[in-house]
């Protein structure tokens, strides 16, 4: 039984105190324990950002990678074994930004790996500037009279892409986040989780104030999961309130499915000594 | 050309089929037992432009193209008048008088001899479609040369293979239909470059690119990421080709970025990965290279060269770049980069390439040029019972266990730590593109940081006693020496051959590994040697200034072409001439 203390490494986070990075960090690792997954099984794959360190401080596998580039770095380990729990966790401005491109790639592309977005509208690590899912109007120092183009929205964006599990939890809601990372996990293909995430330093805006405000449950509403257009329309939402829980979630076969050569044994794990290759070369004659 | 050996250039626009012509003309050759070089010129377009395809045969070895061409076929009048100039004393033209009116006069000299092949007629005889014409032109070469006409339909049907029946059918009339008009007409006769047959060795044909890939499945790489670029698509295509027969996982990725990264992250995961790209799109994965040099992941990128900047001549063929591949990247870094000067050569070194990734935990370049990845050549079937998988200190699962305390990063005395991969119970580690400790655990001491740098750098010290010397080709007391690196290793092999018959004695230091730099011998070649020259085909002689800066010795002479064109070994002989009575 894996508990929460073989998760804990040698460093303590460095974010800033209040920070929206802490309860998701704390459900990862709750959804590990209850998922009960070895952690020399799990992989956990980050760009760069605040958020982006975090596979530093969950003792299992991990790569801080460069920034944008979380998704595409978990997409070749996870080719290259299919037998690994690969997470994957960065930024709004890491995936829905510099990163957006592979984004919208591998959900088309469904591979089994859950994408922990840490949302919080800003850029932190940086010292705020504007995001990709800053609220048109704001202003920041990158756009001190306001931003002028509307946001990404990844809810919308994902579903567009083909995603196959997709939904978005809130920080100051560890439980229902924890469940949301659990469910994506266990889910075969790709589950974006998009987390609202206070940032307390540079966010002035979109503060656990006002998401409190803001947010309901799905659950408690009589949204239909399996239905495409109902999702879409509820990934409209935003301002006075914002949805939060499961979007949409379809069975379709991965990426990994579809590839027999990995059926058996991963990649990672096959022979590579006195491959044969004379067949290969008569061709050639 | 001589006895015993043929230069046969095709040329028309793109559509035309002048590709697949000229591949089987290439292989008929090869299968008669005779060397073979070829060589494709093509503009970046889909159709119209001018595209030719060149094939040398020869009883002895054949190394480059060349600049004269004996039999010239026609498919246009652009074809005509762009290479006649290339024609040998007594050369011919086989064309289609029915479209291309063609006096003696026309040329400006009296030795060429004409044929005219009604192509189109034939083709549409044949009963297949117009564009067979190419195929017509193909059966008449072959009679040329006096080959049986069996030696086409057979190389036809393994060309054509997965195609129509019908398609296959209507080319081996139209062929047939084109060497029956020659031996008919017995314009062979006049002709007399009847090539024999010299049955008995069978030879690879292939390419660059094609040798690469081989190397690759060889190697053991079971991931390969990459986005289609001009010249090294082709490596994409074969690596597709095999992926299920040879357990491979083969990834057409949404852009350069993604196809390094994904290699980055099955090399962690612990699957040998490379990923292939020209220029521009090295352009875009150099930050990520420094992130496998950082993390300490093993990876193989292919670089085959063309043209620049940005888009350059997209299907031509240059030496450009190998000053930005050997500094891609922000930071000091260990990094290895392998040019092959040849189709074997890059069969080899890229199995090498994986051994030394594996083995020092680093990036691996491997430079080609379009020139190499897309020229095909005969070679004997590599040599393959030698080839050994090397993965250094890749922990199995008993030793990981054994070790105790694992640390990724471990300082050791050659500066190689030993590596886990994900799934290996007591391996756990973050990689990171930050600085960091032996855990792999963030870190920004300044003690840490310097010694971490050092131990990058101690692996690349104990590499350099591994990576083997430069070859020296020709005699030892030659009074000029050539220094060059990659594919100008075909046309100066040549260029010697033809340089001994003016007794002019020359050899040739060819630089393979780049990186690592053999700054030793060259330095004492440069002290030894009469006169020294660099071959390059850039503008600015990158190597040059690369011995100058790791020698601090200048080479006196520099031959460089820069067009977007090989150079003709004939141009290397002139320039030599040069130097030697001039310089």
């Amino acid at each position: 039984m894996v508990e929460l203390a073989d998760l804990k490494t040698v460093g303590q986070p460095n974010w800033c105190p209040g920070c929206g990075n802490f309860p998701i960090w704390h459900s990862l690792k709750k959804a590990i324990v209850e998922l009960n997954l070895k952690t020399h099984n799990v992989a956990i794959f980050s760009g760069i950002g605040c958020s982006s360190k975090m596979p530093h401080w969950v003792n299992t596998y991990g790569f801080h990678s460069i920034h944008g580039r979380p998704l595409p770095i978990a997409t070749g380990a996870r080719l290259a074994n299919n037998s690994l729990t690969v997470v994957a966790v960065g930024g709004d401005g890491d995936g829905y930004g510099i990163g957006v491109g592979h984004f919208v790639h591998a959900m088309r592309r469904n591979l089994n790996i859950a994408y922990i977005v840490t949302n919080n509208q800003v850029y932190g690590l940086t010292t705020g500037q504007t995001s990709p899912t800053s609220d048109k109007g704001y202003a920041t120092k990158s756009t001190p009279t306001g931003v002028i183009e509307m946001p990404i929205n990844p809810i919308a964006l994902a579903i567009a892409s083909g995603a196959t599990y997709i939904s978005r939890g809130f920080s100051k809601e560890m439980k229902h986040l924890t469940k949301l990372i659990v469910d994506g996990v266990r889910h075969n293909g790709f589950a974006l989780v998009d987390v609202l995430q206070p940032c307390v330093t540079f966010n002035r805006k979109n503060t656990y104030k006002w998401f409190s405000e803001r947010v309901y449950k799905l659950e408690e509403t009589n949204h239909d999961t399996t239905n495409k257009q109902a999702a879409f329309l509820k990934s409209l939402e935003w301002n006075d309130h914002i949805p939060i829980g499961l979007f949409y979630k379809e069975i379709r076969p991965t990426y990994e499915d579809e590839l027999q050569q990995i059926a058996e044994t991963p990649l990672a794990r096959q022979k590579i000594e006195d491959i044969n290759i004379g067949t290969l070369m008569t061709e050639f004659e | 050309m001589g006895v015993g050996g043929l230069s046969w250039k095709i040329g028309g626009g793109a559509g035309y089929g002048i590709m697949t012509t000229g591949f089987i003309f290439s292989k008929v050759c090869s299968r008669a037992g005779l060397h073979v070089f070829d060589h494709i010129e093509y503009p970046s377009l889909i159709r119209g432009g001018h595209n030719t395809y060149q094939v040398i045969a020869k009883v002895e070895e054949v190394f480059s193209h060349l600049k004269k061409v004996d039999l010239l076929v026609a498919l246009n009048r652009e074809t005509i008048d762009r290479h006649e100039d290339e024609l040998v004393l007594g050369g011919a033209i086989l064309y289609d008088g029915d479209k291309i009116s063609l006096i003696e006069e026309d040329l400006g000299r009296k030795d060429v001899r004409l044929y005219n092949v009604p192509l189109l007629r034939l083709a549409e005889e044949s009963g297949g479609r117009r564009i067979m014409m190419n195929s017509v032109a193909l059966g008449a070469s072959v009679a040329l040369i006096g080959f049986d006409f069996a030696r086409i339909s057979s190389v036809m049907r393994d060309v054509f293979q997965g195609k129509a029946r019908d398609t296959i059918d209507f080319n081996i009339k139209a062929a047939k239909l084109g060497y029956d008009y020659v031996k008919c007409k017995a314009i062979e006769k006049d002709f007399r470059r009847e090539l024999p047959e010299v049955d008995g060795k069978k030879r690879m044909l292939l390419t660059g690119n094609e040798a690469v890939g081989l190397g690759a499945v060889k190697a053991g790489c079971k991931f390969y990421s990459a986005y289609p670029m001009t010249p090294s698509s082709s490596i994409l295509h074969f690596m597709a080709a095999q992926e299920r027969s040879f357990g491979m996982v083969v990834k057409h990725t949404e852009d350069e970025i993604a196809a390094i990264n994904m290699a980055i992250g099955a090399g962690f995961a612990g699957a040998r990965a490379m990923t292939a790209t020209s220029g521009g799109g090295f352009s875009l994965m150099s930050e990520a290279l420094g992130l496998a040099a950082i993390t300490e992941t093993p990876i193989v990128v292919v670089v085959c060269q063309r043209p620049g900047p940005s888009t350059g001549l997209p299907t031509r063929t240059e030496q450009g770049d190998l000053k930005f591949i050997l500094h891609a990247s922000q930071g000091d870094f260990p990094r290895f980069v392998i040019a092959p000067g040849d189709v074997e050569e890059c069969f080899y070194r890229t199995i090498e390439a994986f051994n030394l990734a594996e083995k020092y935990q680093c990036p691996v370049i491997l430079l080609l040029d379009k020139y190499l990845s897309e020229s095909h050549k005969t070679a004997e079937k590599f040599e393959v019972s030698e080839i050994k998988i090397e993965r250094g200190s890749l922990l199995n699962d008993e030793e990981l266990e054994k070790i105790g305390e694992f640390k990724r990063y471990e300082f050791t005395e050659t500066g190689i730590s030993p590596r886990a991969i994900p799934s290996q119970e007591g391996g756990i580690f973050t990689a990171t593109g930050n600085e960091h400790d032996e855990t792999g655990y963030l870190s920004e001491d300044k003690t840490v940081r310097t010694r971490m740098m050092d131990k990058r750098f101690r692996k690349f010290e104990q590499a350099k006693k591994e990576v083997p010397e430069p070859e020296l080709f020709g005699p030892q007391d030659a009074e000029v020496t050539i220094i060059a690196w990659g594919s100008t290793k075909g046309p100066i092999k040549e260029a010697i051959r033809l340089l001994a018959h003016d007794e002019i004695r020359t050899n040739f230091l060819q630089i393979v590994y780049l990186n690592p730099f053999p700054a030793d011998i060259i330095s004492r070649t440069i002290d030894t040697s009469k006169k020294t020259v660099v071959v390059e085909n850039n503008k600015t002689a990158q190597l040059a200034n690369l011995i100058r800066e790791k020698t601090g010795k200048e080479v006196e002479h520099k031959i460089l072409k820069y067009d977007g064109r090989q150079f003709f070994p004939t141009e290397i002989c002139q320039m030599i001439r040069e130097v030697m009575y001039n310089g």
